[in-house]
């Protein structure tokens, strides 16, 4: 297994969970108080890293907006693999029949509306909030983990051991929840990770433009929506945010990459 | 090839039909009445009303769903509520501004990331093959709009070389023009190059792996040579596949950078048309991103089938 990129992917991942963990309980300043007077104060002793336009602590700002990004992003990969993996796995037991064109067509219909298009139909009609970006990006998912398991699936059904179950008499969906699902767990574990570091991302994007968690729930990607007037003034204001981005995305990557040539040694020669 | 393509046009209309009822529905259909959302909650019965008459309300659903659907085929988007103006003209002005910044991007990634990606898969292992990995794994990671606040920082505000946002026209020069448009490309194109120098790379060790090229090899072919008549082009084949699936990216991140340097594009439509209820702009502006992510992903098939014949089945 790469180590060097198992560390540092683990070790930031688990920062972002830890401060999203703590700051359910715990932050070192309460971000519902303005305080005017301490207005985008710098980094300090008192404020690690500074204060935004409103006084409040950046710090804890990105503790609550972890929990966002996770929340967001974690549901979304729950819903793209909830709905996901039984229509691939239903799409692969039934290949080649109106079930699977069906799955596909429909998958391929899911495929022409980016996360983002989605996002703005919901808000048009429903308005703003943390809820258009988890459907948003959930839906998203659907069909790349559909894809992925059909793929996967086909090529598990013509193996032996389902052959064996097949004759055991066994149904198509026991065969495809006892003997092929568990076979596609490794890839469903790599595949996961990349979509909840795509889904950090999209969430961000989101909620930058208006379409994300709305106030005063703290997001990372409103975080530095509000801090690009005062960028010139208080450049500290939107580089944390979009650093504490980058390290939840990258450390989730890394862990992916791991992950896989863990997973998959037959990757391990080829990186 | 004519049965292929017949068939591909087939299910491109059907995804098009299929798709403009989702928007419609979701738009037009489960809000209940769009009139009254439209107008929020202080506006007078007798607004709603006549506003319900004007966007032709009081017609089945279905009969609206034909009328705006075939009017699109026409060209016809209907007329804008808050500007007043036919929705076609105000998109066509717009696109001038949106599908410039993605081909720039584009042609910038695709720009980086082929000798990225060729000089990291030819000194495979090596220190600069780790440099231009890390890179990507950090581009990757990069959102776009930060990097576009981070490029206006440095670029715009600190050294004043670039405008920090806005654009010109194309009638103020297209010089001028496209020097709005440096920034906002680079903050597009970042991620793109990054994921296709990755691409590039593993689909050129994939191939610098294959039989033909231990035989070119063997008949003294240098690896340079081998690499560039070779591995390149066949590698070129995964690389367009990850073109065209990442256009859907690609447009989602210009409408996101148009907002970053208040660029008068796509996206500041939508956007604006989502601030003033404006839903019949929104439906119209969201029908035309499904359309060209539906058609570049038809072309690319398109161009595969071509490519490979065996993919024609």
């Amino acid at each position: 297994m790469r180590l060097r990129s198992l560390i540092p992917g683990a070790l930031l991942v688990l920062l972002v969970v830890v401060a999203a963990t703590v700051s359910i309980v715990w932050t070192p300043y309460d971000i519902t108080r303005l305080v005017i007077a301490d207005r985008l104060q710098p980094p300090s002793a008192t404020h690690w890293l500074g204060t935004d336009q409103y006084g409040r602590d950046i710090v804890s700002m990105l503790m609550i907006g972890a929990r966002t990004s996770l929340v967001v992003a974690l549901v979304a990969v729950g819903i793209g693999a909830g709905l996901g993996v039984p229509l691939g796995l239903l799409a692969a037991a039934r290949r080649g029949t109106l079930v699977d064109e069906a799955i596909m067509r429909m998958n391929d219909l899911v495929f022409a509306f980016p996360a983002l298009v989605i996002a703005i139909m919901i808000t048009a009609v429903y308005g703003a909030g943390a809820v258009n970006a988890i459907i948003a990006i959930g839906i998203f998912n659907v069909p790349v983990f559909a894809r992925l398991v059909r793929g996967a699936a086909l090529s598990l059904w013509t193996r032996e051991f389902v052959l064996a179950a097949r004759v055991a008499g066994k149904g198509t969906a026991r065969i495809s929840f006892e003997h092929v699902l568990p076979n596609l767990a490794s890839l469903l574990v790599v595949q996961a990770t990349i979509q909840f570091s795509l889904g950090i991302l999209a969430e961000a994007g989101l909620a930058y433009v208006g379409l994300g968690a709305s106030p005063p729930t703290p997001s990372w990607g409103r975080m530095l929506a509000e801090s690009q007037t005062l960028v010139s003034i208080a450049p500290h204001v939107a580089l944390f945010p979009g650093l504490a981005i980058v390290g939840a995305v990258l450390g989730l990557n890394l862990l992916g990459d791991a992950l896989r040539d863990w997973l998959d040694p037959r990757l391990r020669h080829a990186r | 090839m004519i049965a292929y393509l017949a068939r591909r046009a087939l299910v491109l209309a059907a995804t098009l039909v299929v798709a403009s009822l989702v928007v419609f529905t979701t738009i037009e259909i489960v809000p209940g009445d769009p009139a009254a959302y439209m107008l929020g909650l202080n506006a007078s019965p007798e607004t709603v009303m006549a506003l319900r008459r004007e966007l032709g309300l009081e017609r089945s659903g279905f009969a609206r769903y034909l009328d705006w659907s075939t009017g699109m085929l026409r060209g016809d988007f209907g007329v804008s509520y808050t500007y007043r103006t036919p929705i076609a003209g105000m998109i066509a002005d717009r696109v001038t501004v949106s599908l410039p910044l993605a081909l720039f991007a584009l042609t910038l990634a695709i720009a980086v990331a082929l000798p990225a990606g060729l000089l990291a898969a030819s000194r495979r292992g090596g220190a600069l093959d780790t440099a231009v990995m890390g890179f990507t794994q950090i581009g990757i990671a990069v959102p776009n709009f930060w990097f576009a606040m981070l490029l206006v920082l440095l670029f715009a505000i600190e050294l004043r070389w670039l405008p920090s946002g806005g654009f010109p026209g194309w009638q103020a020069g297209v010089g001028t023009a496209l020097r709005a448009l440096i920034l906002p490309s680079i903050a597009l194109a970042l991620p793109q190059a990054a994921i296709l120098a990755r691409v590039l790379r593993s689909a050129l060790l994939d191939t610098l792996g294959e039989d033909y090229i231990r035989t070119a090899r063997a008949k003294g072919l240098s690896p340079r040579a081998t690499l560039w008549r070779h591995a390149l082009r066949n590698a070129m084949i995964p690389v367009l596949t990850i073109i065209g699936l990442q256009f859907s990216f690609l447009l989602a991140g210009a409408i996101i950078i148009e907002n970053v340097f208040f660029l008068p594009g796509l996206g500041r439509l939508v956007f604006q048309s989502i601030a003033s209820r404006d839903l019949v702009v929104v439906e119209s502006v969201v029908m035309l991103l499904v359309f060209a992510v539906v058609m570049v992903t038809f072309l690319v098939d398109l161009a595969y089938a071509w490519v490979d014949p065996r993919l024609r089945r």
